[in-house]
């Protein structure tokens, strides 16, 4: 099987905050990682590590085949790796002054020069395929937050990225509108896209990933499939984390 | 004894052909300077955010600069001060412009900080985690939104520069109080020409107000 995400000893600081602490972890074609974790713990950084928008400082990291070096190494292959993975933010960062469907042309036509039609079906069909066909001329603020994490899932997927990258995708949702994104990701993963998310969803994780990660004070103290994790926790700092998270 | 004001009308609308000869210097001066202004601020806006501290520092001392000394001081240095330097005469209309140019330059550049500064990162993150270059994702997600927002402070900053140019009368260019200056020296009448003299400053900035106004709107209903 392929491995699309290779992190060896992976170290991230902020100043002197030690946020990633020797991270090991591979993700395979197709699979679904759920990273969860307290806030504060790393999850995040740890995704943002993948596309880049975080460097690291120690330990190597591959994606789909191209090294990203720490900070101060070769960056060169980062523009073929944000090609090649999609991500989807906690506040959408869908851009205000385009339509719809003009945010999702805006990176194909840009990096891809793909053409104005082509792109323009593209968004139509992804748009459909997410549910909101007929919000395409609209702008973002007219949408509700569940219609526009939506948008910003179609406007990642309008890359044809090989890896998606969910970074608390549902948690700036009104609860109503959290399982209209969540239905979107699950059928993602149904298709067979590989996808690293970091949720609160305990749920979701549960019925969507392969495997799930729990991440305390920048390590991983615990990892396995969802059933192991949440029913028969090794760790005694997963088992404090789900009692909490859970109990409700 | 007594004393009698009278408002003259017709010595007003008499003054006005004159006066109205200014209006051209008046423009081209606001105008040509805030363009030229728009691009050094553009410039040395950006470069006042750029990471690159050798970048940053030639255009943090332009603003400071500019900003820090008064227009009048401006543009009698370079009328009068920069001809010993350049060794030839600088004639007025282009000492104008010059200083109008380069004043706003200073004020427009911290428009144009405030404007980008003022957009969340999360846009970029956005731009850059698609596959755009760093200046893709600036010139089509950064810059559009930050533009809108700097429409109010660049409306406020042309109608200050056009206002700032009534001070060149100093250096001798034909604008409206130069004009005004020149006709009350004929005509004694100095309350009713000033009058007129104001009415046409309002006449410009409030169309461009409108102007601004109507760009304004535009821009609110595609956002």
């Amino acid at each position: 099987m392929t491995q699309i995400v290779k992190m060896k000893g992976m170290n991230k600081y902020f100043g002197k905050l030690h946020v990633l602490k020797d991270i090991d972890l591979t993700v395979e074609q197709g699979e679904v990682v759920v990273i969860i974790g307290a806030s504060g713990s790393g999850k995040s950084t740890l995704i943002r590590c993948v596309n880049g928008l975080e460097e690291y400082e120690s330990g190597s990291l591959e994606v789909d085949n191209h090294p990203l070096a720490p900070k101060g190494g070769n960056q060169n292959s980062l523009a073929e790796i944000r090609k090649e993975v999609g991500m989807v933010f906690q506040q959408f960062n869908l851009f205000p002054h385009l339509t719809v469907k003009k945010n999702i042309m805006l990176a194909p036509m840009k990096v891809k020069r793909t053409a104005e039609v082509v792109a323009n079906a593209t968004a139509e069909r992804l748009l459909e395929r997410v549910g909101i066909g007929n919000q395409a001329d609209k702008y973002p603020s007219q949408l509700s937050g569940g219609q526009q994490q939506r948008v910003a899932i179609a406007r990642a997927l309008a890359m044809e990225p090989r890896l998606m990258l969910f970074d608390e995708p549902t948690s700036a949702l009104d609860p109503e509108m959290i399982g209209e994104v969540l239905d979107v990701m699950r059928e993602l993963a149904r298709e067979g896209m590989t996808m690293m998310v970091v949720t609160h969803e305990m749920g979701f994780a549960r019925e969507v990933a392969d495997r799930v990660i729990y991440i305390h004070e920048g390590q991983i103290v615990e990892e396995g499939k969802p059933d192991e994790v949440f029913d028969n926790p090794q760790n005694e700092r997963t088992q404090a984390f789900l009692s909490r998270v859970l109990a409700h | 004894m007594e004393f009698q004001f009278q408002f003259d009308w017709q010595a007003a609308i008499n003054s006005i052909p004159y006066l109205a000869k200014g209006i051209p210097y008046t423009l081209m001066i606001s105008f040509g300077g805030l363009a030229i202004g728009f691009v050094l601020g553009i410039v040395f806006g950006l470069l006042s955010i750029n990471k690159n501290w050798f970048l940053r520092w030639p255009a943090t001392a332009y603003i400071e600069i500019f900003r820090g000394t008064p227009i009048l001081v401006q543009v009698l240095f370079i009328f009068y001060g920069l001809p010993d330097l350049v060794g030839g005469p600088i004639d007025p209309l282009t000492a104008g412009i010059a200083a109008i140019a380069l004043n706003s330059g200073a004020y427009i550049s911290e428009v144009v900080r405030g404007g980008v500064q003022s957009i969340d990162k999360g846009q970029t993150e956005a731009g850059l985690s698609l596959g755009l270059s760093r200046s893709q994702t600036f010139w089509n997600i950064v810059w559009p939104q930050a533009f809108r927002r700097m429409i109010p402070p660049l409306g406020n900053q042309a109608i200050v520069s056009i206002k700032d140019t009534s001070l060149f009368s100093v250096i001798g260019v034909g604008e409206l109080v130069r004009q005004g200056q020149v006709y009350i020296a004929n005509t004694f009448t100095a309350f009713e020409v000033y009058f007129v003299v104001a009415i046409m400053y309002l006449a410009i900035t409030l169309s461009l107000s409108l102007i601004l106004r109507l760009l304004e709107r535009r821009g609110v209903a595609s956002a």
